[in-house]
């Protein structure tokens, strides 16, 4: 088919981009490759810069030493769990707040205030509550998902197509059985649109809690070698962080593929 | 003998949520009375308030005053012994066709086996065996307005209330899903009320044609009862020379209405 060699044509134009990045990084912060351009030092450009090949050795070590797995499995709950709380409060509040209109005049200046309010600074008070483990880098997440999350649905469930809720309660649907079959469906779409970027700011709710302050977590590694000035290790903290979150935001999609099969697609032609 | 529905002395007066002063009286003291097996078309100038009465028959809107009689018993809440076809869209696009037909049993707690079987039968009555695992949105305007035909069908209401449900039909499909409907309704005598605004259509489905005046405050304004012989063809039966009759007699007094109606909407 057509489509996949165009496919394949944009996967190696990709690698090939991936490559050319590398090469510049590896030459430009080689100390022999290239003469010294702007630090009078060779030596400096790897110091700010890191090299590529001594980052990749990093991530080999960690994962082939064993260093990391605790690290990336506190990191990896506390994004999971932040993106879980979060975007199930969400969900529920949203869908909640949508059908009560009372509740949500009441609430909306509050919702829009906590919505303005920078939430990262939240996180001392977080790490009162809830001391320097999972639990606050967890909260910090949730305050970032959630609203995303909320704003979505409730939007989502307030643009349900008035004609399809008439026909759903001439068909003889209960109000729960609108909530399963009509709100919740049609609140998905816009739902799994927030969830792409929910799942970048669970990350950003976990790491940014492990710099303020833990003792285990990718964030703290990165953290630790910024404090010894290991360039290195902070480029391998970044790209295994990277490389998770894109795992994730992956597996969102595959749920998005298994949920959303009734939506059109644009171009649903076959190519014969 | 007991109307299977009966809209007495309806008015409905919306307001407007920002200026409670603003208010717009869409319908104005409207009796409608729809007997056992009767098909009433209503028909009247755009804007005039034809959905709005339907929408209180089938208790989707409460009147600001008048009452509704569902053989005889006061209406509330939700009509339960009327289908509504709708005359936009009303599929839930998340259903499969063959879901969508069977949501209303399933609403209902019809045993999934027992729903499955009926949606099937239903499916295939409307021409559409084969077509049951299609979304809304790969299934064409007819075959849509199919589903929805047999998803409300297949409850078996004793009154169907229409609202232009083949209005965004081109002409061929629409003759064919008119002939379809006189079928499928010559099988079980519904009572029908049919809201359109294309006069031929009325007179070529109903037994009794009611024009509304244009609106605000719209009301009856005539009823003509149609002799035409059934079973009919939609299609042929234009052609007759009492139809012609019939048209012409409607549609004098339906003109100036229209005429008012137009005037009003271009200002």
């Amino acid at each position: 088919m057509r489509s996949s060699g165009n496919n394949l044509a944009l996967r190696v134009w990709q690698a090939l981009l991936l490559g050319a990045i590398l090469a510049f990084w590896h030459v430009g912060t080689s100390p022999t490759l290239l003469p010294p351009l702007y630090f009078d030092n060779p030596d400096k450009a790897a110091f700010f810069f890191g090299e590529p090949l001594t980052v990749l050795s990093r991530i080999w070590n960690w994962f082939y030493g064993g260093e990391i797995y605790r690290h990336l499995y506190v990191t990896l709950v506390e994004t999971i769990l932040a993106f879980a709380v979060g975007t199930l409060s969400g969900l529920a509040i949203g869908i909640w707040l949508a059908r009560a209109p009372l509740a949500s005049a009441i609430l909306d200046p509050y919702i829009k205030g906590l919505n303005a309010m920078p939430r990262l600074i939240l996180a001392p008070i977080f790490f009162v509550w809830f001391g320097l483990g999972i639990a606050s880098k967890v909260a910090i997440g949730v305050t970032l998902v959630f609203f995303i999350v909320f704003f979505n649905v409730y939007q989502g469930v307030r643009e349900v197509s008035p004609v399809v809720l008439d026909n759903a309660r001439m068909l003889g649907a209960s109000p729960r059985q609108l909530l399963r079959h009509v709100y919740l469906p049609s609140a998905m779409s816009w739902v799994f649109a927030s969830l792409h970027n929910s799942v970048g700011l669970a990350f950003v709710g976990a790491v940014v809690g492990e710099y303020l302050g833990s003792s285990e977590g990718v964030g703290y590694l990165i953290l630790q070698a910024e404090g010894t000035f290991d360039i290195n290790t902070v480029f391998a903290g970044i790209v295994v962080l990277t490389a998770f979150a894109l795992v994730l935001d992956w597996m969102v999609t595959l749920a998005e593929e298994r949920l959303m099969v009734w939506q059109p697609r644009s171009g649903e032609t076959e190519r014969l | 003998m007991i109307a299977a529905l009966a809209l007495e002395n309806i008015t409905c007066t919306f307001v407007s949520r920002d200026n409670r002063q603003q208010r717009y009286t869409a319908v104005r003291d409207a009796s409608l009375s729809v007997a056992p097996g009767e098909f009433v078309s209503v028909v009247g100038p755009t804007g005039c308030g034809k959905t709005t009465l339907l929408n209180v028959a089938a208790g989707l809107l409460a009147p600001s005053a008048g009452s509704v009689r569902v053989r005889g018993e006061p209406l509330e809440g939700i009509n339960a012994r009327a289908g509504y076809l709708f005359q936009s869209e009303a599929l839930m696009p998340w259903r499969s066709a063959f879901e969508n037909v069977a949501a209303g049993l399933e609403f209902r707690g019809v045993a999934p086996a027992a729903a499955a079987g009926m949606a099937n039968d239903w499916l295939k009555r409307v021409g559409l065996a084969g077509f049951g695992d299609r979304y809304p949105h790969q299934l064409s305007g007819g075959m849509r307005k199919r589903v929805s035909l047999a998803q409300t069908l297949i409850l078996d209401p004793k009154i169907l209330l229409m609202d232009e449900p083949f209005a965004a039909l081109d002409v061929q499909t629409r003759q064919l899903m008119e002939n379809e409907l006189l079928e499928l309704w010559s099988a079980d005598r519904k009572s029908v009320v049919f809201i359109t605004h294309d006069l031929e259509e009325a007179i070529s489905l109903s037994d009794r044609v009611v024009v509304l005046s244009a609106g605000p405050e719209s009301h009856p304004i005539g009823e003509y009862a149609i002799d035409l012989p059934r079973p009919r063809d939609v299609s042929e039966i234009r052609l007759s020379p009492r139809f012609i009759e019939i048209h012409a007699e409607i549609w004098h007094a339906m003109k100036d209405e229209v005429l008012k109606g137009y005037a009003q909407q271009r200002q």
